[in-house]
């Protein structure tokens, strides 16, 4: 099976007015005649669902919520990118291509990046005219702020919640549709398969929350805009219920998995305190812009910090090792995140972590509140200060952050093609969800960025090539594969349910997340993803066997729900240490100790390892099937990344 | 820290409910109040019991999804936060907590502590949007918007439609919920277009919900999460006014489609 990303030829910049010009269109009369299916209303799927509605075409849109405003989408702190360089400081399509391209450790296809870049100042547009709330200058235009990986200012914001509005936003314009209807919503409703008939996808099976029916639902193409899988980690910055389990029911089904080891740890989250903890709140990139991120230089300075001997304000100017500034000059606190994860993590191992577990380093305000004033640090950041203090108990206006890396972003997800399809046709991914535009590690303020240009901007074009190839005839819910994969569904349930065993789902899904943090986290060896593959095999055969279910499949039951997605979670964790030994080499957010710089940097291997690894699921407990993308570089000469 | 917990457990929306009393045993005063009952949950299960159902998603205050209503207050005894980023060092070791889910009649009980608060998405779906397609709008920085007018909008926007303000009114009124949207897109120019009619299509549909009326008893701003502030009613009240003296519309269907 050959993988076609099917990236037009041409020049960058004309690659995709020129595919845009060679997709057939569905006429308008037609389009009342297609039912197309959007499984998560985060940014990808609500954006794509009101612009697929306006379009025409009957939407139905499904959301495990209670409504789709509460996506994790919601979530997102700092901003969105976009090259409108409103700032004069010579930003420009390239250079946010360029940039990405080089952020994500030269592991993303440059065609897709360019169009991500091009369409990014649209967005901006579209969210304006929706009524979102940017951040504004005194003269009444839109402000902007730096983030990671980049020298310009090109991220727009809203204060600490700007996927909140941009998710807000495009729930507006969901609302419209729903009003109109041309959606229809389904909230409280959980996909857990993908009807393939004759090798296409014609529909899902979902699980009403509330009642507990299995409903099917027939649809012309099946969108799925349903996340990243960082829960695979049990903790992270994820909603708790964020899941992998529309995509991975997916993969089962035919779609190839791209590069699931590329995960991104934020190097700025607020560190763990207990075992108690059920997930890891991030504090947003964009106080780097004024933060300094410092450890003690020397051991016995952080010992007695963890005693609490001496509180951070003690340690004298030159007793603070200031790393970032130190190792990177040009970049400083805003080199990109797994840059940042990674240089915490050596203090940490080097003894010098603060706070009582000792996993944490600093980050301190205090220069910039000295410099602008508390006034307005607080006016930038005031909500994200806040959330600090609720948490930690801990003012951060008086005392410095401690912060640790954590499992935030996942780069890796269902391979698609230029179009956004998956290899299954009629399926497609979208958003967080799919692989595509990170490599191997996603800068900050990008992934708002992606999501809402695969919704708004990209799948309008590229859906109608597929629809029309496959003309109006409605999808007969008859058919047998329906009622098959419904049963299929029946059964899995079923078999969920009769677990009656002594161990509880939380617990396992705790176990699961300790052995990928441990051996597939910030750093990986062969030994210890090879010992994390027997662990995790091992892990889920006695889930299935000695799991504790409670209550019954007909009602409101969250601990059925919870069980079938660290079932998915326990498959997909080996496939992700399977991807993790496969590339011998260091890229991005994948780090192996066996391939790292004399500086102690990611060394990639470009000769063996320029490649998107696809896996196709070959059957349970059986290996995957590798297929690789070659990534061709045209216009971006690959260098060893330097952010000194 | 040991706790006595009183919780309302209901099966679903059909059966009647009650309150049942439980013990929280070695609760660390760093958890959060969703990770007491997380823990309380794990006891119950090993012991073959139902856990308390609760809604919860993001777990740091912005999703909007928990919704409790704890020793009479909609999340907890501090202000300006969800139940989500309330923590147990804000209690007592040996209190009884009572939790119950949020009580109005436009938010039926699903099971337990979770209620159905589909209303909201109704309120938004009649009007709370710019009638915009995707494409062809003009440059984000065509029209400029006065700093104090982008900041005073955005402070209206940050609702989470979480539905503490109707749970906190004795009278269950989601004014301060609708005047919130209301008021945001009243204040941007991209609003302005439907200014009238959609002030006129929300309180039409928060009216059909069966919401209460307000009556400028405060509970609603003193207990969101967000620190919404009464101010949106009042600009809410101008606007519905405004447009039924001098400028009312027949409350057209705002998708562009007939009613």
């Amino acid at each position: 099976m050959s993988l076609d990303a099917k990236i037009p030829q041409g020049p960058l910049a004309e690659k995709w007015s020129k595919h845009k010009f060679n997709l057939k269109l569905v006429n308008p009369a037609n389009k009342r005649k297609y039912d197309v299916i959007v499984v998560g209303t985060g940014l990808a799927g609500a954006s794509a669902a009101a612009s697929l509605a306006e379009l025409g075409y009957n939407v139905k849109a499904f959301c495990f919520q209670d409504s789709p405003r509460r996506a994790h989408s919601i979530a997102a702190q700092g901003g969105i990118n976009a090259a409108k360089n409103y700032q004069n400081d010579g930003d420009s399509v390239y250079r946010l291509f360029y940039d990405t391209i080089k952020g994500g450790d030269y592991r993303a296809r440059e065609g897709n990046v360019y169009r991500l870049a091009e369409v990014s100042v649209n967005i901006i547009d579209q969210c304006v005219a929706q009524g979102v709330p940017f951040a504004r200058e005194y003269g009444g235009l839109l402000d902007n702020r730096s983030f990671g990986g980049s020298q310009v200012s090109r991220t727009f914001y809203a204060r600490g919640q700007t996927g909140q509005q941009l998710l807000l936003g495009a729930y507006s314009a969901l609302n419209r549709q729903i009003h109109k209807g041309k959606v229809k919503m389904y909230t409280r409703s959980e996909m857990l398969d993908v009807v393939t008939v004759d090798g296409q996808a014609k529909g899902i099976i979902t699980r009403n929350l509330v009642t507990g029916e299995i409903d099917t639902h027939t649809g012309h193409a099946v969108l799925l805009c349903t996340g990243g899988y960082g829960n695979v980690f049990y903790l992270s910055t994820n909603a708790i219920g964020s899941n992998v389990t529309a995509a991975w029911r997916a993969h089962k089904r035919g779609a190839f998995f791209a590069n699931p080891c590329y995960t991104q740890i934020h190097p700025t989250c607020i560190p763990v305190t207990g075992d108690h903890q059920s997930k890891l709140t991030l504090m947003s990139e964009s106080l780097r812009n004024d933060g300094r991120v410092w450890a003690p230089k020397t051991v016995e300075t952080a010992e007695k910090l963890r005693k609490k001997e001496i509180t951070a304000a003690q340690v004298a100017e030159n007793d603070r090792d200031y790393f970032l500034e130190r190792k990177y000059p040009s970049f400083g606190n805003l080199v990109p995140r797994d840059v940042a994860s990674r240089n915490a993590k050596e203090m940490v191992d080097d003894g010098r972590g603060v706070g009582g577990s000792g996993f944490a380093v600093f980050l301190d305000f205090a220069d910039a509140i000295n410099r602008l004033g508390q006034e307005a640090v607080a006016a930038k950041y005031g909500n994200l200060f806040d959330m600090y203090y609720q948490i930690t108990d801990e003012d951060p206006y008086k005392q410095p952050m401690r912060i640790y890396p954590a499992v935030h972003y996942t780069m890796g997800g269902l391979w698609v093609d230029y179009n956004l399809s998956t290899n299954v046709p009629g399926l497609y991914a979208l958003g967080e969800c799919n692989f595509s535009d990170h490599g191997a590690n996603r800068l900050g303020a990008s992934a708002l960025m992606q999501g809402l240009a695969d919704g708004y901007f990209v799948i309008p074009y590229t859906l109608g090539d597929y629809l029309a190839s496959i003309g109006p005839k409605p999808v007969d819910a008859n058919h047998p594969a329906f009622a098959k994969t419904k049963q299929d569904v029946v059964d899995r349930i079923n078999s969920l349910l009769a677990l009656k065993g002594t161990k509880t789902v939380n617990e396992y899904h705790r176990d699961l997340g300790h052995i990928m943090w441990e051996y597939c986290g910030m750093a990986r060896t062969e030994e210890g993803l090879t010992k994390a593959k027997g662990l995790i095999q091992a892990l889920r055969a006695d889930f299935w066997k000695n799991a504790l279910i409670v209550g019954a499949g007909d009602e409101v039951n969250a601990s059925l729900e919870r069980a079938g997605r660290v079932a998915d979670f326990l498959e997909l964790g080996e496939l992700l240490v399977d991807d993790a030994l496969m590339r011998k080499e260091s890229c991005g957010g994948h780090f192996r100790l066996e391939s790292q710089t004399e500086e102690g940097e990611a060394l990639r291997n470009d000769d063996v390892f320029a490649f998107v690894g696809a896996w196709q699921y070959k059957g349970d407990n059986q290996p995957e099937e590798l297929h690789k993308e070659t990534l061709d570089f045209e216009f971006v000469h690959l260098t060893q990344r330097s952010y000194k | 820290m040991n706790l006595t917990l009183k919780v309302w457990r209901q099966k679903n929306a059909n059966s009647s409910g009650k309150m049942v009393t439980y013990k929280a045993e070695s609760i660390s005063p760093d958890m959060s109040f969703l990770e007491m009952l997380d823990v309380v949950n794990e006891s119950l299960t090993l012991k073959g019991d139902e856990p308390i159902h609760f809604d919860h998603d993001c777990r740091e205050g912005i999703c909007g999804m928990c919704s409790l209503y704890i020793n009479g207050r909609p999340h907890g005894p501090k202000s300006a936060i969800t139940t989500c980023q309330l923590h147990m060092r804000s209690f007592h070791d040996g209190e009884t907590i009572t939790i119950e889910p949020w009580r109005a009649g436009a938010f039926p009980v699903i099971k337990d502590l979770a209620v159905d608060r589909s209303a909201f998405d109704r309120i938004q779906q009649a009007g709370g949007y710019v009638s915009v397609n995707t494409g062809g709008v003009p440059d984000a920085n065509i029209i400029p918007i006065p700093k104090v007018i982008a900041d005073e909008a955005f402070n209206s926007a940050t609702c989470i439609g979480c539905g503490a303000c109707v749970a906190a009114c004795k009278n269950a009124s989601a004014m301060l919920f609708v005047s919130a949207k209301v008021s945001q897109l009243g204040m941007l120019p991209q609003g302005q277009p439907e200014r009238w009619s959609r002030v006129q299509a929300m309180v039409a549909q928060m009216d059909a919900e069966g919401f209460g009326s307000c009556t400028n008893t405060g509970a609603c701003e003193a207990e969101c999460p967000k620190g919404i502030t009464l101010i949106n009613i009042s600009r809410m009240n101008n606007d519905f006014f405004s447009a039924k003296l001098f400028r009312e519309e027949k409350v057209h269907d705002h998708s562009g489609g007939s009613e």
